[in-house]
């Protein structure tokens, strides 16, 4: 049923990407690539891999941004997939049902065999989360590995998903952002998390961190602390020195 | 947004085909028509031809064509489900409403309660038609009021036109059959200019930095994008026609559509014999080149959010 659970859940599954932290490898990306096309929506189809125009599905993506110019101006590595709304356009304008909200924890998910590849789904979401295989016919999107977090199979630890399992720098959290004293909200809550593109009304889950403000204003007498410090320098020993002063010429 | 050609031709199509049924329970209704076997054949056949053709095409573009069915299940949530529903509702009464004018050759009592329940049901399908898109917040220019009327009175401007055109195949249409089409046309091009107008003036609903979150260090700008090459989202969403090519079609469109309908319909009503039959072809031709580009614009100019984040500043 596409029409949204009456209330929203008390679960609510999702990511914390935290932007002063994201190193902009896209190991997360290869790493959900890497599990998915042999998970639950398998296979992320790859058209023309080696050749000259390819394409395929990734549930992931990582795009980088600058945001300001010159000595304020930030580079910003920026992650994207589902955003595992409380109130998804992607699902209510499904018309088969095949879209739906999980009551139990608001994963977004799509079942495969009802899905009649009408694209509406993609056509809805703002922020370009959903992905159409064109050799499966039905639209792919993050699951937020259902099939991992729940995965009996697997070692407690590994029971998060692929990309928060493989990032290097810990710039990704997984958690219940509907528990406001779970891990995930607090560093929401101390970092000022925020919501993507808020005036779409999708009400987001997933939530990022803003990049930390710079000690912007401590720049400039560094610089010049530097400055003078190259001019006065001394090494302690006159012979280098001299060595630097002849150098220096 | 990519104007696919399938669903162009299922917008204006089916919207045509609707627009002649409800003109057909309106000539009912207003009692002036003597139905037939023969015209009643030829016309219902247009109009339901066009439906059918229209609804078949736009199965035609889905992943699984054979799963079709499934999409009639969700229409508490969902317009592209009521819209279906409501297609496929019509067909009962118009096939009832066809039955009495070409094998009865009646459209009276219960064959004009049929008439009526068609007209009002191709009216709610075309609505919902319009209604798929104008429900899409991540296309902010479609929300806007005009979209719904739009569609309706395309809908019945081509509808009229079929229904004048082919209806004088028979019998010479008398001048106050054709000045309501005349007037449905201009209001169709009046309301689509309006629509031009408005999404032209429309302030941002969306920005890169509201997108991104980062407009509080200043203003963003995309530096690398994720990939090298294309992917599903850009070329469905990332279509964008040139503005000053978006002007040119416009006025083509308003021409070729517009105004040539307009002046041929009205000589139509002017003329008799060979010479009104050829001006009502003429000014039918025009029109359906004019909406087809109108359709095909109202995709090509469209801006999905989701291009926000491959470099797009505001949607």
């Amino acid at each position: 049923m596409t029409s949204l659970p009456k209330q929203a859940s008390v679960r609510q599954l999702g990511l914390v990407i935290d932007l002063d932290i994201c190193v902009g490898c896209h190991a997360c990306a290869v790493n959900c690539k890497e599990w998915n096309t042999g998970g639950h929506s398998a296979p992320l189809t790859d058209e023309d891999p080696y050749g000259a125009d390819p394409l395929g599905v990734w549930f992931n993506r990582i795009h980088t941004y600058e945001a300001g110019s010159g000595p304020e101006g930030r580079t910003v590595h920026f992650p994207r997939s589902c955003l595992h709304c409380e109130e998804p356009a992607c699902v209510t304008v499904c018309p088969t049902g095949a879209s739906y909200k999980r009551e139990s924890d608001g994963i977004v998910l799509v079942n495969a065999d009802t899905c009649i590849g009408c694209k509406l789904c993609s056509w809805a979401c703002p922020y370009g989360a959903r992905e159409y295989d064109h050799s499966d016919g039905v639209m792919k999107k993050c699951t937020l590995c259902i099939d991992r977090i729940e995965n009996q199979n697997l070692p407690e630890e590994d029971r998060i998903p692929a990309c928060v399992s493989t990032c290097p720098a810990s710039a990704r959290h997984f958690g219940d952002l509907g528990d406001p004293n779970s891990e995930v909200s607090q560093l929401v809550a101390e970092r000022g998390g925020y919501d993507l593109m808020p005036e779409m009304g999708m009400k987001p889950t997933n939530k990022y961190l803003p990049p930390r403000a710079r000690p912007t204003s401590n720049a400039p007498a560094a610089q010049s602390a530097l400055k003078t410090a190259a001019e006065t320098s001394s090494t302690g020993s006159r012979f280098l020195d001299w060595v630097d002063r002849n150098l220096s010429r | 947004m990519h104007p696919a050609y399938s669903v162009i031709f299922f917008t204006t199509a089916s919207g045509a085909g609707y627009g002649m049924l409800v003109w057909l329970a309106m000539l009912a209704l207003a009692g002036n028509v003597v139905p037939a076997m023969v015209s009643g054949l030829v016309m219902f056949a247009i109009s339901l031809g066009l439906i059918t053709a229209g609804l078949l095409s736009s199965t035609f573009h889905l992943g699984h064509p054979e799963r079709a069915w499934r999409a009639l299940s969700q229409w508490r949530s969902s317009w592209l489900s009521r819209e279906g529903v409501a297609a496929v509702i019509t067909y009962g009464p118009a096939l009832v409403f066809a039955l009495g004018w070409i094998i009865f050759e009646s459209t009276s009592g219960l064959w004009l309660i049929a008439g009526l329940a068609t007209g009002v049901m191709a009216l709610v399908t075309i609505a919902s038609t319009g209604m798929i898109y104008a429900s899409l917040k991540a296309i902010p220019r479609w929300t806007d009021v005009t979209v719904v009327p739009v569609y309706l009175a395309f809908g019945l401007a081509t509808g009229g036109a079929l229904l004048v055109t082919s209806y004088n195949i028979f019998t010479p249409v008398p001048p106050h059959g054709i000045w309501p089409v005349v007037l449905v046309i201009a209001v169709a091009w009046a309301l689509k200019l309006l629509y031009w107008r408005r999404i032209d003036n429309a302030k941002p609903v969306a920005t890169a930095e509201s997108a991104t979150g980062l407009g509080h260090i200043g203003p963003v700008t995309l530096f690398e994008a994720p990939h090298t090459g294309e992917n599903y989202i850009m070329r469905e969403m990332g279509f964008q026609i040139a503005r000053k090519h978006a002007a040119k079609l416009r006025m083509i469109a308003l021409l070729v559509g517009g105004a040539v309908p307009v002046v041929a319909f009205a000589a139509a009503a002017l003329m008799t014999g060979p010479a009104m039959m050829i001006a009502c072809l003429l000014g039918l031709t025009g029109l359906c080149i004019g909406v087809l580009l109108e359709r095909w614009l109202f995709f090509a100019e469209a801006q999905h959010a989701a291009m926000l984040y491959y470099g797009a500043k505001a949607v």
